[in-house]
């Protein structure tokens, strides 16, 4: 039926070969240091890559389990669609949005590790009191179904049919949920007949003065002066303005830092640069009007 | 080698991803690790699977990979629309119930 159920390599035997001792070992270890940089990792795209290679190692797993059917979803729904989510939503938010390691509650650390240690060892107590003898192996059973996948198939559709069309209505229910929490309104654009109109009801319908007119150098910054030698603040951009009152803080060490501003702050020249171009834009638009 | 070990590595991935659930403050990353808790569970049922000579835990092991791609959907909408709002991902700033 199916290639992959069928290859040698997969089919083991019920008592577990001295070669997947050493891929478990391997494997393991391996899944276990990539689950850690999951943990440990600041920057969020490097736990996506190490979340990857954990879950491509169980796919091996599952392999040597003889699910060959669970491999090939775990490379395809986990691996290829799930993490490119992750990385997808990660690119929106914000790649350089590194998360600050600093404690907000104090002690949480030490308390997560010491119920993680308890969780644990009272795991591997009960675990390894238990003998279960080599693995019974899905080799009867999958002989008799024709393959792994249609043996899933059969139980899938016939024992488990009910709770695989509640999955259905769930699928679609998350997709509608998904779809109402990420759409946005577009907002409708300004025409130009919408701008004039609102520059006239406005409060300056005439044009804004430019920055710099009879001021000691005509830089972006430098506001016009009025005739009474006063500054006119209308000539410089808001923002501008704003960064000559409040120089900008230094960011902040404390937790609960906002990423958003630690990103502004790490490229200040980049965006003040976009700002400009976009006030100097409408400074035109309103000079020319 | 004992079969159980396979269990046993489920368990310590389980409990690193509680550890990073608890630990890390970042929404996404606290995604990540639920999922991989689930993993560790999957990996659970597929060993148990193999154990005891059913497909049970293989059927359970995909209805688990099912519902943690629904939960992932909504999870990551609804980071993406507090991100939107707060223009932060961390989860200590949206304590607005909390006042």
């Amino acid at each position: 039926m199916n290639p992959i159920s069928e290859s040698p390599e997969l089919m083991l035997a019920t008592v577990i070969s001295a070669g997947e001792t050493a891929a478990f070992w391997v494997l393991g270890s391996i899944a276990v240091l990539a689950a850690l940089g999951v943990v440990l990792l600041r920057k969020a795209v490097h736990s996506a890559i190490m979340l990857a290679l954990v879950m491509t190692i169980l796919a091996v797993f599952y392999g040597i389990h003889q699910a060959p059917f669970l491999m090939v979803v775990q490379i395809v729904v986990y691996t290829g669609a799930v993490l490119m989510l992750f990385l997808f939503v990660l690119m929106l938010v914000g790649v350089s949005s590194a998360d600050s390691l600093t404690e907000t509650i104090r002690g949480q650390r030490v308390l997560s590790a010491v119920v993680a240690a308890c969780f644990l060892g009272a795991l591997a107590i009960g675990l390894t009191r238990v003998r279960l003898g080599a693995p019974q192996g899905l080799d009867a059973g999958t002989a008799e179904a024709g393959g792994n996948v249609p043996w899933v198939a059969l139980e899938v559709f016939h024992r488990y049919v009910i709770a695989f069309e509640a999955t259905g209505a769930l699928l679609i229910v998350a997709v509608l949920g998904a779809l109402i929490l990420a759409h946005q309104e577009r907002r409708r654009r300004n025409s130009q007949r919408d701008q004039s109109r609102a520059r006239i009801r406005g409060d300056h319908p005439t044009p804004l003065p430019g920055p710099g007119t009879y001021a000691r150098h005509n830089a972006i910054d430098a506001p016009a002066l009025l005739p009474d030698g006063s500054v006119a603040k209308l000539s410089i951009n808001p923002i501008l303005a704003a960064r000559e009152e409040q120089p900008p803080e230094a960011p902040e060490v404390t937790g609960g830092s906002d990423e958003a501003h630690d990103a502004l702050d790490q490229q200040p020249g980049q965006h003040t640069g976009e700002q400009d171009t976009d006030q100097r834009n409408t400074g035109t638009e309103r000079g020319e009007d | 080698m004992d079969p159980m070990n396979y269990i046993l590595l489920a368990a310590v991935l389980f409990t690193i991803g509680a550890v990073g659930v608890l630990v890390r403050r970042n929404a996404i990353i606290v995604f990540m690790c639920v999922e991989l808790m689930l993993n560790a569970c999957n990996l659970a049922f597929v060993s148990f699977a193999r154990m005891h000579g059913t497909i049970e835990g293989q059927i359970v092991a995909f209805f688990v990979m099912v519902v943690a791609a629904a939960e992932v959907v909504v999870g990551l909408a609804i980071i993406m629309q507090i991100f939107r709002t707060r223009r932060s991902a961390s989860i200590d700033d949206a304590s607005l119930l909390k006042h």
